[in-house]
């Protein structure tokens, strides 16, 4: 009897913990969204106002500078580098473009595409480093911060760029437009992540990226050209850094030289946020979405409750170590490091 | 073995060459471009750029320790601030104004305490959760400037004591007391990672931790050692530079920790962990402060330094793996 019972509890205790390792399994995977759906619905509950459809479109829109950039860093993350350079690119393509916009030889039409063109030789310059070269990424897009900020103070003289007459240009319809009611900044970022969500998981360059990231060496064995796969990260990455630029002249109209700086290192904790490794070979295009939503309702709820605007950043921290420390425990299957 | 000893002398010095180089190279076209007449060499002008230097040098000192245990710190920017704010801050807690000039010394205290517990915090979260230092730190970077601004919003925290600004500017040999700490800082660190257990074995965790945890090494406690210390080396700085100036910005610090990080790569240290000295991340930030003076000194703009030590940044980075795999039997793939 005692015997029958042990083994009852046993074979009990048994399923559940079964149970416990698909949940703790699923919760690994999805971790990011589950948490994501919770703290949007404990905010609705509290205030309603969090969910109506303003509000949403308000954060997506002010998301979506940030958002776009996170897109392209997360191609570079998954093929094992890092990408530091964004933040400063982002101020160059911002005054570039702005500035070719005032010069009567260009026009509005033809400032864009020279910035892209010039945003892109910039990525260029990362992607032959690290690509091609096989220097440390880290160090290379910390040199290219600084050297692409100091080309941005040359280009401008040190002066804010601005749009002298606002009312007679068609720029202004990427940052500040509307299409069907929703804002053109959203409607790029929506397209864009879904472009690239494609590209990143249904092509052969997406897997190759992955491959890459996963184990380099490896990689080179099966025959794919490394060199050139990191080499096209650091492309995406400026393409999207130059999105990101339109949007920001197009929608202030005008920016600073140092517009961008910082970012870099938000774009990042987004990403990481996602899920992406530092180590590269894991991430996704969805994940990286959710991450950067979570960033911007975080910001957003935490206005809303009447908190001030900086506690966003301290609650950014705690919840950026929270979510890779869940992962990294869920993979090594202990809570605490093994470190000595 | 021979051939290392010479790639060595050429590694360990390349950064005074490098330093020789520009002060030569300021020093003649000075004499063409410069819009003073006074020469760059100038004495007081070297023992000026020491105290420049100070802010961020004191800072890269503890970088390059926590990069030769193989970690990496980008929360110092944010650590520096707001360690100034607490400083200058508690200078005009009421009880504090009893204490008259007494209230300096405590101030200082203050503020080293709270860099040194930002760093407690960061080294715990890298022991104990095992989440890399670069993530920690980055998390680390938003939340302590998050603190920052939640302090004292956007303005500025200021504090004027004309006793502290004496201290803070009173000069020895005519290296005002920002330079001679930096001196001092550097020359304790060096024989602590040169002369002490701990360095040792700083250098062996970053050169493999495996073998270190083998030889019995207990990596947490040195993690967190170094961590500290680089939080309290952020403190420091921040003493020195706000005692005389008496105004904090709550943007203050903003990239320091890439200006730190150039300044030790620049003097040899390797990121992946193992090498590097502190000389030479001494030379590395004396290297950087020449750059700026120097382009200043010639009439360049102030743009071109930030363009012309990102591409150096990336020669040397280049240069240095050239260098190093000349004989390394490294698998090529």
């Amino acid at each position: 009897m005692a015997e029958a019972s042990t083994s009852e509890r046993g074979a009990a205790r048994g399923t559940s913990s079964d149970t416990m390792k698909t949940v703790g399994a699923f919760l690994a995977r999805q971790g990011i969204l589950v948490a994501f759906i919770l703290f949007m619905i404990a905010f609705t509950l509290w205030n309603p106002r969090f969910i109506d459809i303003n509000n949403v479109f308000g954060v997506v829109r002010s998301s979506a500078i940030l958002g776009v950039m996170a897109l392209g860093v997360t191609f570079v993350v998954i093929g094992g580098n890092l990408d530091l350079s964004v933040g400063s690119m982002m101020s160059f393509s911002a005054i570039v473009v702005l500035d070719l916009h005032e010069n009567p030889a260009f026009g509005p039409a033809l400032a864009i595409p020279a910035m892209f063109a010039m945003t892109l030789c910039l990525g260029a310059i990362n992607g032959f480093l690290i690509g091609y070269l096989r220097l440390n990424s880290l160090i290379v897009t910390l040199g290219m911060l600084s050297a692409i900020h100091g080309l941005t103070l040359t280009y401008s003289g040190g002066q804010n760029m601005d749009i002298a007459n606002q009312s007679a240009t068609w720029f202004d319809v990427f940052g500040r437009g509307d299409a069907l009611g929703i804002p053109i900044p959203v409607l790029i970022f929506v397209g864009l992540a879904a472009f690239l969500g494609i590209v990143l998981a249904k092509t052969p360059f997406g897997r190759k990226v992955y491959a890459v990231g996963g184990n380099g060496t490896a990689a080179t064995f099966s025959g794919i050209p490394r060199a050139r796969v990191v080499f096209f990260t650091y492309m995406i990455s400026a393409f999207c850094v130059a999105t990101a630029g339109l949007i920001q002249a197009s929608r202030t109209m005008g920016a600073q030289n140092t517009v961008g700086q910082g970012m870099e290192l938000e774009v990042l904790a987004a990403v990481i946020l996602g899920g992406a490794s530092l180590l590269g070979g894991s991430g996704t295009i969805f994940k990286t979405v959710i991450g950067v939503l979570i960033l911007g309702f975080i910001q957003n709820g935490l206005l809303l409750a009447g908190l001030e605007f900086y506690a966003q950043f301290v609650v950014t921290w705690i919840i950026i170590i929270l979510a890779v420390w869940l992962d990294i425990a869920t993979k090594r299957g202990r809570l605490w490091s093994p470190i000595a | 073995m021979k051939n290392d000893n010479i790639k060595n002398i050429i590694q360990n010095g390349a950064i005074w060459g490098f330093i020789l180089l520009e002060l030569a190279f300021f020093q003649i076209a000075g004499e063409y471009w410069s819009l003073s007449d006074r020469a760059f060499m100038d004495l007081d002008n070297m023992l000026l750029l020491l105290k420049q230097a100070a802010p961020i040098g004191i800072i890269a000192v503890g970088m390059t320790v926590v990069m030769i245990n193989g970690n990496i710190d980008l929360s110092v920017g944010a650590t520096y601030a707001l360690a100034g704010i607490v400083m200058l801050d508690s200078m005009s807690w009421p009880f504090m104004d009893a204490l008259g000039d007494w209230a300096i010394p405590l101030a200082w205290g203050f503020a080293l305490l709270t860099g040194a517990i930002l760093g407690l915090i960061n080294g715990m979260i890298v022991w104990k959760t095992g989440v890399d230092a670069f993530i920690v730190t980055l998390g680390a970077m938003l939340g302590y400037r998050g603190l920052v601004f939640m302090y004292n919003g956007e303005q500025p925290t200021f504090h004027l004591n004309w006793t502290m600004v004496d201290i803070a500017e009173a000069d020895v040999f005519g290296l005002e007391t920002p330079a001679l700490v930096f001196i001092a800082v550097a020359l304790i660190v060096w024989l602590v990672m040169t002369r002490t257990i701990h360095g040792r074995n700083a250098y062996a965790i970053g050169d493999n931790r495996e073998a270190a945890v083998n030889a019995g090494i207990r990596v947490g406690p040195h993690f967190v050692i170094n961590f500290v210390l680089i939080g309290f080396l952020a403190a420091l700085s921040a003493v020195a530079f706000y005692s005389a100036s008496g105004s904090v910005n709550p943007n203050d610090g903003m990239l320091f920790e890439l200006w730190a990080i150039t300044a030790v790569v620049l003097g040899g240290t390797k990121l992946s962990g193992g090498k590097g000295s502190i000389i030479g991340t001494f030379g590395g930030v004396i290297a950087i402060q020449l750059l700026r003076k120097g382009l200043g000194h010639i009439g360049a703009d102030t743009e071109t330094v930030n363009l012309v030590i990102g591409s150096i940044l990336i020669a040397v980075l280049f240069l240095d793996r050239q260098l190093n795999r000349k004989g390394a039997e490294e698998l090529k793939v």
